[in-house]
């Protein structure tokens, strides 16, 4: 059976270990460069974000300059993206809108991945009466509808968080951990059914001859090998955090409503879809390339780091 | 004036910008006679809008069903209880007034025999009493007749502080209600009343039924279940209610308007916001009325293009405006906001007021976003046209309130923001979730940005904004935030109790479930002085100059910033027929006798 410690987590904790990097981290690097889609998953994703980083500095029109005579004008040069219906800059506001979005799926994101690994983890390493307590909450935390419960929680704290960190960084911390409190439950139980599964491997079992403790077993052994599903998990995670503050933003409980947020931008723009379709048709084509970049890149993530692919060549 | 002129205000009257009733006062007052003005009209060919519209149905119902939007749904069905036009539309389905106000403001009976007045002695001529006669052979739709007991009960029930009804600043003022005899009551006033048609008269002056409310007058008011199942005289009858989403109702077999009404069923639903209703009853034909169209109109014009439909406008005293806040909404003092008690920290001074007053560009508002819906004006008094103030203008100028706000002492900051004695002056501006408000909100933050005083804005889900309840720290009743925006009306041709939104008296606070009018919490005594002398001031001239130096007030003091003079405006469909809406009453002021042409 061939070791393979996969994605940057893991890689990050090989070094952390103060193990060096094997030849293998190069091999699922070959393979991800292999798979077509993710590889164009990736550079668009990476212009995406690029454009979102650097884009402000580059395009300086304001993103709220009202200019009645420009409104809903269509691509240009003047407006690359054309104008909604104040004579605001579309392509200013999609840069800027875009780093809210962007920061809220990938922090969105990493609250999730970290708390279903953890829990994920703890439950299929200890097993009894941990893992059956951990999984219910798991169900409990799966059973809860979703959207009212968002709705709940923003309605409750929002004034609070406000009060604390201002509007912005305010429902920015509400709606990242909102979003990412809710979406760990996959993650969980995938991360335990890899942890059921490769706890009883003989790698495994080896190094627990040898005397490594049990932290050492999940942290060296046990958890580089179960990061695979988790990478993927993680990526649709993004995509649907994305798509859960546009819906926050759709309601009204998203970000102030002059915070131009990709969602935003597309739910102003619905009442005009007949005579200006560019004010929705780039944001709606933004949010849909990142989500299906996003997916693309989980999917290659997959293939490269699955052991069978491996066992195969 | 001359002849010209003239015809541009016959020209106005055609195309609704002028009501007849206007048109023949400005005749009047230039020495022509009523008959004279409305012949003027007649040769003009703009027709008197006749109570019969040539529609004469031999039976009741075989309409089918009739489908209405109303995008903020009802949350309860207690016309005393009703916060917003939606609970009253809601309600005005099943309960109905002694009478209307039509197109003209004019009063038209409902479940009175006919209309009271000087001439037939029905109004007092010392305005201190008024004797209405009431329609026989009505009967509530459970069979239990309406009498003059009901009206007797209707004020007891209002009036009743304890029953913290909305409707209380209509019937407190009266002395008592007699039962004459079972078919006519006296309203005794205590004080001469010139606006003795507001109890039991249009959307305040729904009747509830003795019966089913008696056990609930006072405390338990709002546990009565009745509040969300009515039992009413009106044309439908109730079937299902289910709060911010339907009202269903059917056919009252027992209407007491002989064949009518036409439709078979009635639906109200609510949800969804004005852009969607305006395309499901002008383009897609999916609902035969929509209401309170809030829709840029470039949108609405591109909607009729669809043939489905068309936009009815009504001339009212609709007025989108954005009050100041003059209490201290992040302060909390005896588990409320906004107390009373406490004072705004920099909204109350006059420099900040007055700089804000020029930072609303209320033309590019108006122009930009409301089109033939609206205009822009000083007055947040604008109608009925014998009230509206001629002395104010408005002007908009980020220059302006710059020059105001340093000779005020507030200094720009290293942020731009502007502070004085360690106050920075930023507020927070709420409204409803509603494209063109949040338009008006964006445009009203980038000048007040240019004069250095920071806006963040906020927006809230229409239903929880207009909600009645007392559960909820959103509405605008409790208005916590600095500054708020929405549009109200007068509701009925007379604007005592609309401009009793200022006095002393009808402060929003937790006391009183925050169910009252003057959510600002201004107090003025002058003004409080001047309202209270409107109230029983009998010469009609003298009057309407208190309601104009009230009106000059506001604007003066910069209680709230009037922006747009707002039409009332529905969706119709191209074969619904005989609403005639009214800018006075609610839109379904003569749902009994809509129909569908074939």
């Amino acid at each position: 059976m061939a070791r393979v410690v996969s994605g940057t987590v893991a890689g990050k904790l090989a070094v952390a270990a103060g193990q060096p990097r094997t030849s293998l981290w190069q091999e699922t690097g070959r393979r991800f460069r292999r798979h077509r889609l993710a590889m164009v998953g990736s550079v668009i994703l990476l212009a995406l974000v690029l454009s979102v980083l650097f884009g402000p500095l580059v395009w300086r029109l304001p993103i709220n300059d009202i200019d009645f005579r420009a409104k809903l004008k269509g691509p240009s040069w003047s407006h690359p993206l054309g104008t909604d219906d104040l004579g605001q800059d579309l392509l200013a506001r999609m840069l800027y809108g875009g780093r809210i979005s962007l920061a809220v799926g990938i922090a969105a994101m990493l609250i999730a991945i970290s708390i279903g690994t953890a829990i994920g983890a703890i439950s299929g390493f200890a097993g009894g009466a941990v893992d059956h307590m951990l999984m219910r909450i798991t169900d409990m935390f799966l059973a809860l509808p979703g959207l009212p419960l968002l709705l709940l929680i923003v309605y409750l704290f929002r004034d609070a968080l406000r009060k604390m960190f201002g509007p912005e960084a305010g429902i920015f911390i509400l709606i990242v951990a909102v979003i990412g409190g809710l979406r760990w439950m996959q993650v969980a139980r995938l991360v335990r059914a890899q942890f059921l599964s490769l706890r009883e491997k003989e790698f495994v079992e080896s190094a627990r001859s040898l005397g490594a403790r049990p932290l050492r077993q999940v942290v060296r052994h046990i958890l580089p090998n179960s990061m695979g599903p988790v990478i993927v998990a993680g990526t649709i995670d993004v995509a649907a955090a994305i798509i859960a503050e546009s819906t926050l933003s759709f309601l009204g409980l998203g970000f102030p409503p002059d915070i131009p947020t990709w969602g935003r931008i597309l739910f102003d723009a619905k009442d005009n879809l007949d005579f200006a379709p560019h004010w929705a048709m780039f944001p709606g084509t933004a949010i849909f390339l990142t989500v299906l970049s996003i997916n693309y890149i989980g999917d290659g993530l997959r293939d490269a780091f699955d052991p069978r692919k491996v066992l195969g060549k | 004036m001359d002849e010209r002129d003239i015809h541009g205000l016959i020209a106005d009257v055609r195309t609704g910008r002028l009501s007849r009733r206007a048109f023949t006062r400005i005749m009047l007052g230039l020495g022509v006679t009523g008959p004279l003005a409305a012949q003027m009209l007649d040769a003009a060919g703009v027709a008197a809008q006749s109570k019969t519209d040539g529609f004469a149905p031999t039976r009741r119902g075989g309409g089918g069903q009739l489908k209405v939007l109303w995008w903020q749904a009802p949350t309860l069905l207690n016309p005393h209880f009703a916060v917003g036009t939606k609970d009253q539309d809601g309600s005005r389905v099943f309960y109905e007034p002694l009478a209307a106000f039509d197109p003209e403001g004019n009063l038209f009976p409902i479940l009175a025999l006919e209309i009271p007045t000087l001439e037939n002695g029905g109004v007092a001529r010392d305005g201190k009493s008024v004797v209405w006669k009431l329609k026989r052979g009505v009967s509530w739709h459970d069979g239990k007749p309406f009498t003059a007991d009901d009206l007797v009960f209707n004020w007891e029930y209002a009036a009743d502080p304890a029953t913290a009804a909305i409707t209380i600043t209509t019937y407190r003022d009266i002395e008592r209600v007699e039962k004459l005899d079972s078919h006519t009551v006296r309203l005794v006033f205590k004080n001469p009343t010139p606006f003795w048609f507001d109890a039991f008269c249009g959307a305040r002056g729904m009747i509830v039924p003795k019966h089913l409310f008696q056990a609930f007058k006072g405390d338990k008011s709002r546990e009565a279940p009745t509040n969300l199942k009515p039992v009413g005289t009106g044309p439908y009858r109730f079937v299902d209610f289910r709060p911010g989403d339907l009202v269903r109702g059917e056919l009252n077999p027992g209407y007491h308007v002989q064949n009518r009404p036409f439709f078979d069923q009635f639906e109200m639903k609510g949800g969804g916001d004005a852009a969607s209703a305006a395309q499901a009853v002008l383009q897609t034909g999916e609902y035969d009325f929509a209401w309170n169209l809030q829709v840029a109109d470039d949108i609405l014009k591109r909607r009729e293009q669809g043939g489905k439909g068309h936009v009815e406008i009504a001339t009212g005293g609709g007025i989108e405006h954005i009050q100041l806040n003059n209490t201290d909404p992040w302060k909390e003092v005896d588990g409320e906001r906004s107390s009373i008690k406490t004072t705004h920290p920099f909204l109350t001074d006059s420099a900040v007021r007055s700089a804000l007053n020029v930072l609303v560009d209320r033309g590019a508002i108006h122009e930009e976003l409301y089109g033939r819906l609206g205009q822009a004006t000083p007055n947040f008094l604008n109608g009925p046209p014998r009230f509206r103030s001629p002395n104010l203008k408005w002007e908009f100028g980020v220059d302006r309130a710059n020059q105001i706000l340093d000779g005020g002492g507030w200094r720009r900051g290293a942020d731009g923001v502007r502070a004085k004695d360690g106050k920075r002056l930023k507020v927070v501006f709420q409204t409803s979730i509603n494209p063109e408000r949040q338009k008006a909100q964006t445009i009203v933050k980038q000048a007040c940005a240019r004069a250095g005083i920071e806006v963040e804005l906020k927006s809230v889900v229409a239903s929880a904004f207009f909600s009645s309840d007392v559960a909820n720290p959103d509405t605008y009743t409790k208005f916590y935030s600095d500054i708020q925006m929405y549009n109200v009306g007068p509701g009925a041709p007379d604007p005592q109790t609309f401009m009793s939104n200022f006095t002393s008296a009808e402060i929003c606070s937790k006391e009183n479930k925050w169910a009252r009018r003057n959510t600002t919490r201004w107090r003025n005594d002058e003004y409080d002085r001047l309202w209270k002398a409107a109230e029983s001031e009998m010469d009609p001239v003298k009057r309407a100059a208190l309601f104009i130096r009230m009106n000059d007030m506001l604007t003066q003091n910069v209680v709230v910033i009037p922006i747009v003079w707002r039409n009332s405006v529905a969706g119709v469909s191209n074969r619904l027929k005989g609403n005639d809406l009214s800018g006075w009453d609610s839109y379904l002021w003569r749902l009994a006798y809509w129909y569908r042409q074939s």
